[in-house]
């Protein structure tokens, strides 16, 4: 099967159920993208196909081939930040950071769909997305300034 | 040429072993510096000054050896360096480096005398000092119990300094400028005429000297980073997806494993490997203790195939069923398991008034950080080679070297940021069964990832227990509280798994109780020691959590029950300056005693944990659909605020860790095993249920604390006590989700 990750092209041969999430992490080397629960209960998994975030631990090989991947490292890079991570590194919001790559990307989506989120479409789109940490009112913080500053883009 | 061996006297190693049957040490032992680390593999080129601070011509290398799970460890040990080494940010890099008993923790075992934090008194301060030598002639290095700063504000300074006047001698040597016309900025030693010589380019010169000796440390007041707001050295890697934590790691040639435990953490009684082994990618099956484990060639093979195993247990070696837990747990209020008699100001058996009787219930809970165990070991006849995330690397090399027949010397361990603990990481069973499995396959490096529900099933939950109040209050005051504390002792499972016995009363049974800065006339608290039930370990802020749940919910009954106010009361009942201005800034951000409308409430509590004392007041609305958390103000007084924004980060976390597994978290056990394997089951809080919480952090405590646990123990409390206030419903009983519903 073929896909496109963060923009560059891959052939594998893989089972047709092995997850997204496993694909990514053993066979591509993509390890941004991490595992936490496997069962769609943490988020941390988070990745973008074809323009939609989705959790990659739920999503079969089969299912992604001919798709694009956009995994955190493909949204932005240290030296070319997205909005949303740069927003993420303003408000420090990171403690241990493992859900973090999931939450960002699942920040990004939101903002993609919605530019201007209230606090319950906040809270509905990233209550998924479980922080061990507990850094949710930094995370609410970062949201609503990276909505700040693509609105100002 | 090269090192500058200052501690080049030959390391000592006493091994745990000794202290199960008391270890007798000479104070001229306590009195040596373990060697330097750093000394041993320097290039030629480069120069260390203590086990903190490396030089080369390229790069500065500062030590963190408390690891970083997200506490900011390495970012706040560093800046600790980095003021008094005149470095800015970016000028550095930082590593937790090798094991050594040079990084013997100073303050942890300290923190466990069994005297107030108050008392000063001649017995007290015997003991810290007896019981903090221990930790160095062990050369315990351990990251826990909130001291990383209380352990490193010092020391890490003195480094720092150190370094920064051995350099200006180097640069005194080679310019021939007496060193009191030198100054240092931003990583260079600065001549009077303002030529700048980098530290870097003085490595070389400064490992021909002697370092220099009995350093002054800065006045405060000049501080440019410690207290001050900065950027943490691993944010961006953090929000970019590019830090590597353990379980992202590769090595060449590795291969994956997963294991198939025993959820009775009981032995294999019969297995069947014949599905596993025909799956694809699967490269083999090999027995562990209480497990089996299968290698192949990706983490998701491996973990399917560990599924496919047929295995049948043995039985558990403890009760089997839940119920069988709380029975033992009540029936340890007797004089038999009488741990110890910790507190007894005046005496509550003459104490009149009115009667306040309550019963509370603390369940078992789970760690579980986000970043699942795992570790990767490769072991050859000469070395053992371990990468992953721990609190105790030397206990580690000890550990692996039990497993395969190494001296454990012989272990390498490359410690690694962690996602997340909360205590997780001071267990070894990732790292003994990685070692265990590798040590079968000689050569192979194996990296052995534990799946979400195997990493449910092995941990080891925090301590059950129960608590039995009864108070008298008078005159609208509270004139007697006896408290009764019976838990298990996390500590003496955590460390009889090591092989060490706890000698003593264990004072975490009652942590957050009997320590309670309240001058209240008669005023008792004993805890009793459960027995053994499910193995279990410290858990973020360890007895604090229930003790504190205990004694703060229960003193706020009494109060109602007096007719008094619960900051009122608590304030007149406060015997320390410190704890007192805690609960009243909590008091003002709060706007106490104003009218917060129907169906609210406001719940108060305090409890001090690793020398911090907290004070939370919780908003509640009670609306149809059930309970919600609005609003949380926090305050606590760790002495020196050393990151004000990684301290107002962890006193959020450290809220929301305390509410959301009060809320609706619990371990339950049926048929020997716990029932509760992922998330869902046992969630904690997630993003729409957290309030806004509004932090303070107070500096009139005259010693240094650390903030990783002590916002944890009085979020449930003041949850509890808020809920009261607004529904005059008692939850008595965590989670309390059996009891009333959240939205």
């Amino acid at each position: 099967m073929k896909l496109t990750v963060n923009g560059q092209a891959h052939e594998v041969d893989v089972e047709d159920d092995m997850p997204l999430l496993w694909l990514l992490r053993d066979e591509l080397g993509v390890t941004g993208v991490k595992y936490g629960c496997g069962i769609a209960q943490c988020g941390a998994c988070t990745v973008h196909v074809d323009g939609m975030a989705v959790r990659s631990c739920q999503v079969p090989a089969a299912a992604v081939d001919g798709a694009e991947v956009t995994t955190i490292e493909g949204l932005g890079t240290p030296d070319a930040l997205h909005a949303v991570q740069a927003a993420w590194i303003d408000q420090q919001v990171a403690q241990c950071g493992y859900c973090q790559s999931g939450q960002i990307m699942q920040a990004a989506d939101l903002l993609d769909r919605i530019p201007d989120p209230t606090d319950e479409e906040i809270d509905r789109a990233m209550s998924g997305n479980l922080c061990r940490c507990g850094t949710y009112p930094r995370i609410r913080a970062a949201v609503k300034l990276a909505a700040t500053k693509l609105q100002e883009a | 040429m090269g090192a500058v061996k200052t501690f080049t006297r030959r390391a000592f190693l006493v091994g745990s072993v000794a202290i199960a049957g008391g270890v007798a040490f000479g104070t001229y032992l306590v009195r040596r510096d373990p060697a330097n680390p750093l000394a041993d593999d320097l290039a030629a080129d480069e120069a260390t000054f203590n086990p903190w601070v490396k030089i080369g011509k390229d790069a500065i290398t500062l030590i963190t050896p408390h690891v970083d799970l997200g506490q900011g460890s390495a970012h706040a040990q560093a800046i600790l360096i980095a003021e008094e080494m005149d470095l800015e940010p970016g000028q550095y890099r930082t590593s937790f480096g090798q094991p050594s008993p040079a990084y013997w923790n100073t303050a942890l075992a300290a923190e466990s005398a069994p005297f107030r934090q108050t008392d000063t008194s001649f017995p007290a301060q015997a003991a810290r000092q007896a019981i903090g030598a221990l930790g160095k002639v062990l050369g315990l290095q351990v990251t826990g119990g909130s001291s990383t700063m209380p352990d490193s504000y010092q020391k890490l300074r003195e480094a720092g300094a150190v370094a920064r006047e051995t350099l200006k001698k180097a640069a005194s040597v080679e310019t021939g400028i007496p060193v009191d016309k030198l100054a240092t900025r931003a990583g260079a030693v600065v001549l009077p005429d303002g030529t700048e010589l980098a530290y870097t380019s003085l490595a070389e010169a400064a490992a021909r000297i002697e370092p220099a000796r009995d350093v002054p440390l800065r006045d405060p007041s000049t501080y440019r980073l410690i207290g001050k707001p900065t950027q943490r050295a691993d944010i961006v890697a953090k929000s970019t997806g590019t830090l590597d934590y353990g379980i992202d790691l590769s090595i060449d040639a590795m291969v994956h494993a997963a294991v198939r435990m025993s959820p009775r953490r009981s032995p294999v009684e019969r297995h069947d490997a014949e599905a596993a082994l025909a799956m694809r990618g699967v490269q083999g099956v090999y027995e562990v203790t209480n497990g089996l484990a299968v290698v192949a060639d990706n983490t998701w093979r491996a973990m399917k195939a560990a599924a496919a195993l047929d295995v049948t247990w043995a039985p558990a070696p403890y009760p089997a069923e839940q119920a069988d837990h709380w029975a033992e747990v009540e029936a340890s209020f007797t004089e038999d398991r009488l741990d110890q008699e910790w507190r007894n100001d005046g005496d509550v058996t003459a104490a009149t008034g009115d009667v306040v009787e309550a019963e509370y219930r603390c369940p078992y809970a789970a760690h579980q950080p986000l970043e699942p165990i795992n570790a990767i070991v490769r072991v050859t006849d000469d070395t053992v080679e371990v990468w992953s995330s721990h609190q105790m690397p030397r206990f580690l090399q000890q550990q692996v070297a039990g497993v395969t027949g190494h001296d454990a010397d012989a272990v390498i361990f490359h410690n690694q940021y962690g996602g997340g603990s909360f205590g997780h990481r001071l267990e070894f069973d990732n790292i003994t069964l990685a070692a265990e499995i590798a040590n079968q396959m000689r050569g192979t490096p194996v990296k052995l990832t534990f799946s979400r529900e195997e990493d449910f099933a092995q941990d080891y939950v925090r301590q059950i227990g129960m608590a039995r109040g009864s108070a008298r209050v008078r005159d609208g005051k509270v004139d007697a509280v006896d408290l009764q504390v019976a838990t298990v002792s996390a500590s003496t499972s955590q460390f009889g798994r090591l092989g060490m016995a706890m000698p003593g009363p264990d004072a975490q049974i009652v942590a957050g109780a009997w320590n309670a800065p309240y001058a209240i006339p008669s005023f008792r608290v004993r805890g009793y020691r459960v027995p053994e039930l499910a193995p279990s370990s410290s858990w973020r802020s360890v007895g604090a959590v229930t003790s504190g749940f205990f004694m703060e919910s229960f003193l706020d009954e009494a109060i109602h029950a007096a007719g008094a106010d619960p900051l009122e009361e608590r304030l007149r009942l406060s015997d320390w300056d410190v704890s007192r201005k805690v609960l009243e800034a909590v008091g003002e951000m709060s706007d106490w005693g104003s009218d917060l409308g129907p169906n609210r409430g406001r719940g108060l509590a305090m409890v001090e944990s690793f020398g911090v004392p907290t004070a939370e007041v919780v908003e509640v609305t009670a609306t149809e659909r059930g309970i919600r958390i609005d609003k949380v103000f926090v305050a606590a007084d760790v002495g020196r605020v050393v990151d004000p924004i990684n301290f107002e980060n962890h006193m959020q976390g450290g809220v929301v860790w305390g509410l959301g597994h009060a809320m609706n978290a619990e371990i339950t056990y049926r048929d020997g095993m716990p029932e509760q394997l992922n998330y869902h089951a046992h969630e904690g809080m997630r993003l729409y249920q957290c309030p806004e919480i509004e932090v303070r952090g107070l500096e009139n405590n005259d010693v240094v604390k650390g903030i990783g646990e002590p916002p944890t123990p009085p979020a449930a409390p003041a949850l509890a006590n808020a809920i009261f206030a607004a529904t005059g419903k008692r939850l008595r009983s965590m989670p309390f989700h059996s009891q009333i519903d959240f939205v």
